[in-house]
């Protein structure tokens, strides 16, 4: 085991170099990153990061963004539950086709898509809101989410079921009180893979957002263009974006190794 | 046995509604523009098939198609077995596991063009670590004007950002297997290279689906990192058709051609993927069945 065990170290190395980079940055003053080569920043600054939390069009982003991550991790999940449930304990009219019908849509490029969901949420007056960014990302959420929540409930032996309805329990009863917890692993895995895939996505999130509801990717990538490089403060941005997702793995890291294994994912 | 309900079709049909809004008319939109031609504002007429064939005989779209091709291609064969690698040396209990998982996610929840901003600012000669100490090294790197040297940092970010989920699934899959199984194998003298190959590689089969199915469709849909890095250069060399249909539609408001190559691109990934799904679980299924008859 201990022979082995450099490959992780090293793949961790790999991945954390340049974060280490962009932290380091972030705490430079632009100067010292333009005009000198240096590991470790000389003069020590939080200016970078007093700069974003003090502006609101910095910060809004932020906000922004996790309106409408959580709207479509809710979203996503309270439709992909029932459908989760139909998929692992029926059997249906065109059930198998509908199934891969889903997964096609987590095929489709976004790049595809952007147009006429510019158009499409232009006729219902939706542009720039946090719900039209939710709904455009359930294209690919919703597919996933289903996906791993199916894997999941056909790992609950289907005696639960029918004992609890023989007790006399209501299907919505049931499956609130009973069911729900059983795959509570599962819930928190799908939660996170849809929370990871709409945190990330960045070209319908512009596309259909102008300045109320912009994402922070979007408006790092305007600063940058608008104000000639100010290193610096996308450093500390960049690093910013890092620490909701470093969060959320944290809170699910016991579920994911766990939940992939149940699931069928 | 599952049992026969129509009903079910009550509690598909949330998620059927939501996909509806959100990808058939979306798409119908699409269908649309790719078989019309606009004079100005809004005067459409139709066209029929002609820019599915304009789209079909360029030589633009045949190399951005050939690029998209060989990026998926390097990026299966790198992130596959380095993933399955480092899943295998992973530590299994302990605080390792923490450590390693939150760690190793972590690129996975960067956005993406922060990612793309990471790797511009780390691979840059004047003011990135790799940039400059590749130059230092003697090596002759600059990402923005080699053709190859921009393929090598795309290549490599890629590796950095989508690596990890190889391993997340490798290893979910790899913890599920009984204790026991590796008892059988160690009475039996078996090989560390048979315990591979007859009980860790099937058991991970189910997840290594999903691997390679999910790194192939986002490799080939792959925009915003590269956009962000090279911008589709030097000159076309990493232009991408999602890059070059962004551009049509949005750049040059090519309606119809973008339409018709939207669809094209669509269809070829639908149909590598439904070969990849229906041979690997075909594997599967012979495997089970193999295990019902002995």
């Amino acid at each position: 085991m201990i022979r082995r065990a450099w490959i992780p170290v090293l793949y961790i190395v790999f991945l954390m170099l340049p974060l280490y980079w962009l932290l380091m940055m972030s705490f430079k003053t632009n100067q010292e990153i333009l005009s000198t080569f240096s590991l470790w920043p000389r003069e020590f600054t939080l200016q970078n990061y007093i700069t974003i939390l003090s502006d609101s069009s910095w910060y809004s982003g932020y906000i922004n963004s996790m309106i409408y991550v959580v709207m479509n991790t809710v979203i996503s999940l309270s439709v992909a539950l029932p459908a989760a449930y139909a998929f692992s304990r029926y059997r249906f009219l065109g059930d198998k086709h509908l199934f891969f019908w889903l997964l096609t849509n987590r095929m489709a490029p976004p790049a595809v898509f952007v147009l006429p969901f510019f158009q499409l949420y232009s006729a219902f007056g939706l542009i720039d809101t946090h719900i039209a960014v939710a709904l455009a990302h359930c294209l690919f959420n919703v597919p996933l989410a289903v996906w791993i929540l199916e894997g999941f409930m056909s790992s609950v032996p289907r005696e639960i079921d029918e004992t609890a309805y023989i007790d006399g329990y209501s299907f919505p009863r049931f499956f609130t009180k009973i069911f729900t917890p059983l795959i509570a692993p599962g819930i928190g895995v799908a939660a996170f893979f849809c929370f990871m895939f709409s945190w990330v996505e960045l070209l319908i999130a512009r596309t259909l957002t102008v300045t109320d509801a912009k994402p922070i990717s979007a408006i790092m990538t305007r600063t940058v263009s608008a104000s000639g490089l100010d290193w610096g403060v996308l450093a500390a941005a960049g690093m910013l974006t890092v620490i909701p997702g470093a969060l959320v793995i944290y809170f699910v890291r016991n579920h994911i190794a766990k939940g992939f294994a149940l699931g069928r994912v | 046995m599952k049992s026969w309900n129509n009903k079910a079709w009550f509690l598909v049909l949330p998620v059927l509604l939501l996909v509806a809004f959100s990808a058939i008319i979306p798409l119908m939109t699409v269908v649309n523009y790719s078989v019309q031609d606009s004079f100005g504002s809004n005067e459409f007429y139709w066209v029929g098939l002609e820019w599915f064939q304009e789209v079909l005989s360029s030589e633009r779209f045949h190399n951005a198609l050939m690029r998209n091709l060989l990026f998926s291609a390097i990026i299966l064969l790198i992130e596959i077995p380095l993933g399955i690698a480092v899943a295998l040396a992973m530590p299994r209990r302990g605080w390792g596991v923490s450590v390693c998982l939150v760690l190793m996610a972590l690129p996975l929840l960067i956005p993406w063009n922060v990612v793309g901003t990471i790797w511009q600012v780390f691979a840059r000669v004047d003011i990135g670590l790799l940039g400059y100490s590749l130059t230092q090294l003697g090596f002759d790197y600059n990402y923005t004007q080699d053709t190859l040297d921009a393929w090598i940092t795309l290549i490599v970010m890629d590796v950095w950002h989508w690596t990890s989920l190889v391993v997340l699934l490798s290893y979910s899959g790899l913890v599920s297997i009984p204790p026991a199984y590796y008892q059988a194998a160690r009475i039996d003298g078996a090989s560390r290279w048979a315990v591979f190959r007859y009980i860790q590689l099937p058991k991970m089969r189910r997840v290594l689906v999903i691997a390679v199915l999910l790194r192939f469709m986002d490799s080939f849909m792959i925009y915003t990192e590269p956009f962000v890095v090279t911008g589709g250069g030097p000159g076309n060399a990493t232009t991408f058709l999602s890059i070059d249909l962004v551009q049509m539609a949005i750049g040059q408001f090519d309606l119809g051609p973008a339409a018709a190559m939207s669809l094209i691109y669509f269809l070829i990934i639908l149909l590598v993927s439904w070969v990849f799904y229906t041979v690997m679980t075909q594997q599967d299924a012979d495997a089970e069945s193999g295990r019902g008859h002995s």
